[in-house]
């Protein structure tokens, strides 16, 4: 086995695993201080239930993001020693900062909140998770500063062959950092929007399906109650989903906008910055203006030098042009115009170096692995606007007041929750896989620095065999899949529990859970 | 010697030294889970005096590592590297461990709780075990070559050093933790705390003492063993406030005696920070394994204001839940059945 292989596997199966907690964090924080913020301000019942609810979904998946997040600061020095030697000087920096700039504060505020309800005044129980909350979104702008200097490296000289820091401002200022923030930030709120969506249509279906909920003969809601379940099925909590429904359809096609603009700008980058990611976003083998919408074929990357085969079935002319430089006519590079160029700029085989152990020499193929990069870049875009198609329609679905009382549309609302989550992966590996050959990517064409730049296959950490790389592969994947089980688990046996699962002191049989009036029990304990 | 590395040697070991003395005693809590309490509420009696504040605490492990990376590269790259199974073994155990702590209290059935009970005990166990082993190998040394790397397989970096470290944080994290819940609880919880920091706390500092005196011993400075009389006075005094059932002065002898034994540890090998056991040219030291002088400044100044404000806002945590639990104060759990 080979002990690159192994590693970046198990980076690709730790990351992609951990940021499908880690939008949900960010999106729904946000959302949960937001409604916390509209209770203190109105004193609405719904809001303060909403904000339990919620709160207690975003506190189960809070915690998956915190445990697996230790693994990927660690990986770095564990797996990727020679990396972490060459980038330390600046990509070092950022972590650090993320952890003690917001990591700390994201998490004291936090344990402040989940055990500070009426203990801490009101106003500063708020406080707290807006403070957690707004941590979690710097957490994000340090991680993503670091991801784009990998991208995009700048603010460096290179020194006995390490990039070492020259200029701060330049990198935590990288315009791929300044873009790469706000896409990834309103891809984590178009998850966000998606989960309250998904969720809140079920309650509002369940309400239907019992009848509690009735439409009269112009098809608008009439709001019932069932006392058999204490306050859980009151008109308040009917409020709880019909708001949950709206705020969340809305987020998502807000943010969906916020995507595609970040998005557009994000591709013009690439276009300057890694034009062969962008060629192999696109399949595209001969030069163009036209956005490729199916391509088929043997999409072939690894060890092919001409994709010469692959067959363009249909494209919109001028779109490509348009993402690239906001024109119609930009020729667009492609793979067999580029790949010249990388080879005799960055060498057409590995430097015989020990740092490159037994694949000094080989030949070096520039082409990332098509298939993934092409149908990488597509997913994201359709599970992207699929969502925010989904949450239109949700919208005028429910412009008198409710769902409709049927089963499979339901079913589907809670399913649409996966697309955003989707659309967030498929970006991610797009973007990572689309660097390759390169862990830090050389910028050919573009204000980068041209001349740093390392190859994935020098980065890995020489001394550490393939049984061990096998060995925590395997185990960490099959401990992430428990988890994950346990996970969805968790939050389903909550989602159905409704509001009281959340705030037992609304269910049914309330037999005076001891020490209801004794002030002397916590209000939360683990 | 330049000052900014040797200030972020100074640094890093005061994260260390935070994380060994906060996370030090939510570790023991969570051993204690399965060594010392009797039922289901003294438990939860234990889980919650931590609750609030064990991931702000675990912070400073991530805090470390980051700051190793950011200040000594090749120090994080190295070290990291060479002990990557044991490492493995302590992210493993702090997923289980985080996670069954908030997991734990929505768990429907008892025998899941005892499940997550064993995820946070053996979590903290091999957590502490590991973060020990780790610390006493970067101050005895790991088999590098030249390049930083380690030579002689997945298992090279055993010996008794690394026993030793893991025994010394376990045992230490054990002790603070009765300290903690005696200061912490009241009731049987608290009476019992006492009783058992009485008996165990001179045991329980033995091998931390023989890591701090055999790294002292090997590297021939004065400073370090002033440290350790010093350390060792701290412990003298802990021991006899613990018998005098005075549970805060102990708590306070326990954390000197950390803080000093491993300031003395550390500067006894100053100015290494990792050292090779092959060949002493082979050293990662201050000097050759740190930043650049523009990422240490730029550094200084972030944590210049950031760990003031850490210290405050944290400190302030543990002022809002100062208060000690009992039984009485937990309440029932709650059934979360499906809303039709």
């Amino acid at each position: 086995m080979d002990p690159l292989e192994i590693a970046r596997w198990q980076f690709g199966i730790t990351t992609v695993y951990h940021f499908l907690m880690v939008p949900l964090t960010i999106g729904l924080g946000l959302t949960v201080a937001a409604l916390q913020t509209a209770w203190h301000r109105t004193g609405r019942e719904e809001y303060l239930r909403m904000t339990k609810f919620w709160g207690k979904l975003f506190l189960i998946n809070f915690i998956m993001g915190v445990a697996t997040g230790i693994v990927q600061e660690f990986q770095f020095g564990m797996a990727w020693s020679e990396y972490s030697r060459f980038v330390g000087d600046v990509f070092g920096a950022p972590l650090a900062m993320e952890a003690l700039l917001a990591f700390f504060v994201e998490s004291i505020f936090l344990g402040l909140w989940i055990f500070g309800w009426d203990r801490l005044p009101r106003i500063l129980h708020l406080g707290c998770i807006w403070m957690a909350s707004l941590a979690s979104i710097l957490s994000a702008y340090f991680i993503l500063v670091a991801n784009s200097w990998m991208q995009h490296p700048v603010g460096v000289e290179m020194v006995d062959g390490r990039a070492v820091m020259t200029d701060a401002w330049a990198v935590f200022t990288n315009n791929t950092a300044l873009v790469t923030f706000p896409h990834t930030i309103f891809g984590a709120f178009s998850v966000a929007g998606g989960f309250l969506l998904g969720l809140a249509w079920y309650h509002l279906y369940r309400r239907r399906a019992l009848g509690i909920d009735t439409v009269d003969a112009q098809g608008r809601v009439v709001v019932g109650e069932d006392p058999r379940h204490g306050k859980g099925r009151d008109r308040t909590d009917y409020r709880v989903w019909i708001k949950s429904l709206r705020i969340g359809a809305v987020v998502a096609m807000v943010s969906f906008a916020g995507v595609a603009l970040s998005g557009h700008h994000q591709a013009q980058l690439m276009f300057e910055q890694q034009p062969m990611k962008m060629a192999a976003a696109e399949a595209a083998c001969h030069d163009g203006t036209g956005f490729s919408v199916l391509s088929l074929g043997s999409l072939k990357g690894g060890g092919a030098t001409t994709c010469d085969d692959v067959v363009g079935v249909y494209e919109i002319p001028g779109l490509l042009s348009f993402l690239a430089n906001d024109d119609f006519t930009t020729e667009v590079k492609g793979v067999n115009t580029l790949l010249p160029e990388y080879q005799e700029k960055y060498g057409t085989h590995l430097p015989d170096d020990p740092m490159y152990g037994e694949r000094a020499g080989e030949e070096i193929n520039y082409l990332p692995l098509m298939e993934v990069t092409y149908w990488g870049f597509r997913l994201m875009i359709t599970f992207g606007g699929l969502a925010a198609f989904a949450a239109l329609v949700a919208l005028w679905m429910t412009r008198r007041g409710t769902v409709p009382d049927n089963k499979w549309i339901s079913r589907l609302a809670v399913l649409g929750i996966l697309a955003p989550f989707a659309a967030n992966s498929a970006g991610w590996i797009f973007t990572e896989m689309g660097r390759q050959p390169f862990v830090v990517a050389p910028n050919p064409t573009f204000e980068g620095i041209d001349q740093v730049f390392m190859f994935t296959a020098a980065a890995v950490s020489p001394g550490v065999g393939a049984g061990e790389l096998l060995f925590s592969t395997i185990a960490l994947t099959t401990v992430y899949a428990v988890l994950l089980v346990v996970e969805v688990a968790m939050l389903t046996r909550y989602v159905r529990g409704g509001v009281p699962a959340a705030m037992p002191e609304l269910a049914a049989h309330d037999d005076g859970a001891p020490g209801k009036d004794d002030g002397d029990v916590l209000a939360f304990a683990y | 010697m330049d000052f900014l590395p040797n200030l972020w040697f100074v640094l890093i070991a005061v994260l260390w030294v935070g994380y060994l003395f906060l996370e030090g005693f939510d570790l023991g809590v969570g051993m204690l889970m399965k060594l010392m309490a009797r039922n289901e509420r003294q438990r939860r009696v234990l889980l919650n005096t931590v609750g609030p504040v064990w991931d702000g605490n675990e912070v400073w492990l991530l805090t470390a590592g980051g700051a190793t990376f950011a200040a000594f590269p090749h120090w994080y790259a190295s070290l990291f590297s060479a002990l990557y199974l044991p490492l493995v073994l302590v992210l493993l155990a702090l997923i289980f461990r985080a996670v069954a702590f908030e997991y734990r209290g929505k768990a429907h059935r008892q025998s899941s709780r005892d499940l997550w009970d064993w995820a946070i005990a053996l979590g903290s166990f091999v957590a502490a075990f590991g973060v020990g082993a780790m610390l006493a190998l970067t101050t005895t040394g790991l088999p590098l070559n030249a390049n930083g790397d380690r030579v002689g397989g997945p298992f090279a970096w055993f010996n008794g050093y690394a026993v030793l470290g893991g025994l010394a944080v376990v045992l230490f994290a054990l002790v603070h933790a009765l300290a903690f819940l005696a200061l912490k609880t009241d009731g049987e919880t608290r009476v019992r705390a006492r009783r058992l920091l009485a008996r165990w706390l001179p045991v329980a500092l033995l091998p931390m003492a023989a890591w701090a005196l055999l790294v002292a011993a090997g590297n021939g400075k004065t400073l370090p063993w002033l440290l350790l009389a010093a350390a060792a006075l701290a412990a003298g005094w802990a021991w006899t406030a613990a018998r005098a059932g005075r549970e805060g002065r102990a708590f306070i002898g326990l954390g000197l005696f950390l803080v000093l034994g491993v300031a003395a540890i550390f500067l006894a090998v100053y100015p290494n920070v990792l050292p090779s056991t092959l060949d002493a040219a082979f050293n990662l030291t201050v000097a050759n394994a740190s930043s650049s002088p523009y990422t240490l400044r730029l550094m200084s100044i972030v944590a210049a204001f950031g760990v003031p404000m850490v210290l405050a806002y944290q400190a302030w945590t543990y002022w809002v839940f100062r208060r000690r639990l009992t039984e009485q104060h937990i309440p029932e759990p709650h059934a979360v059945g499906p809303l039709v």
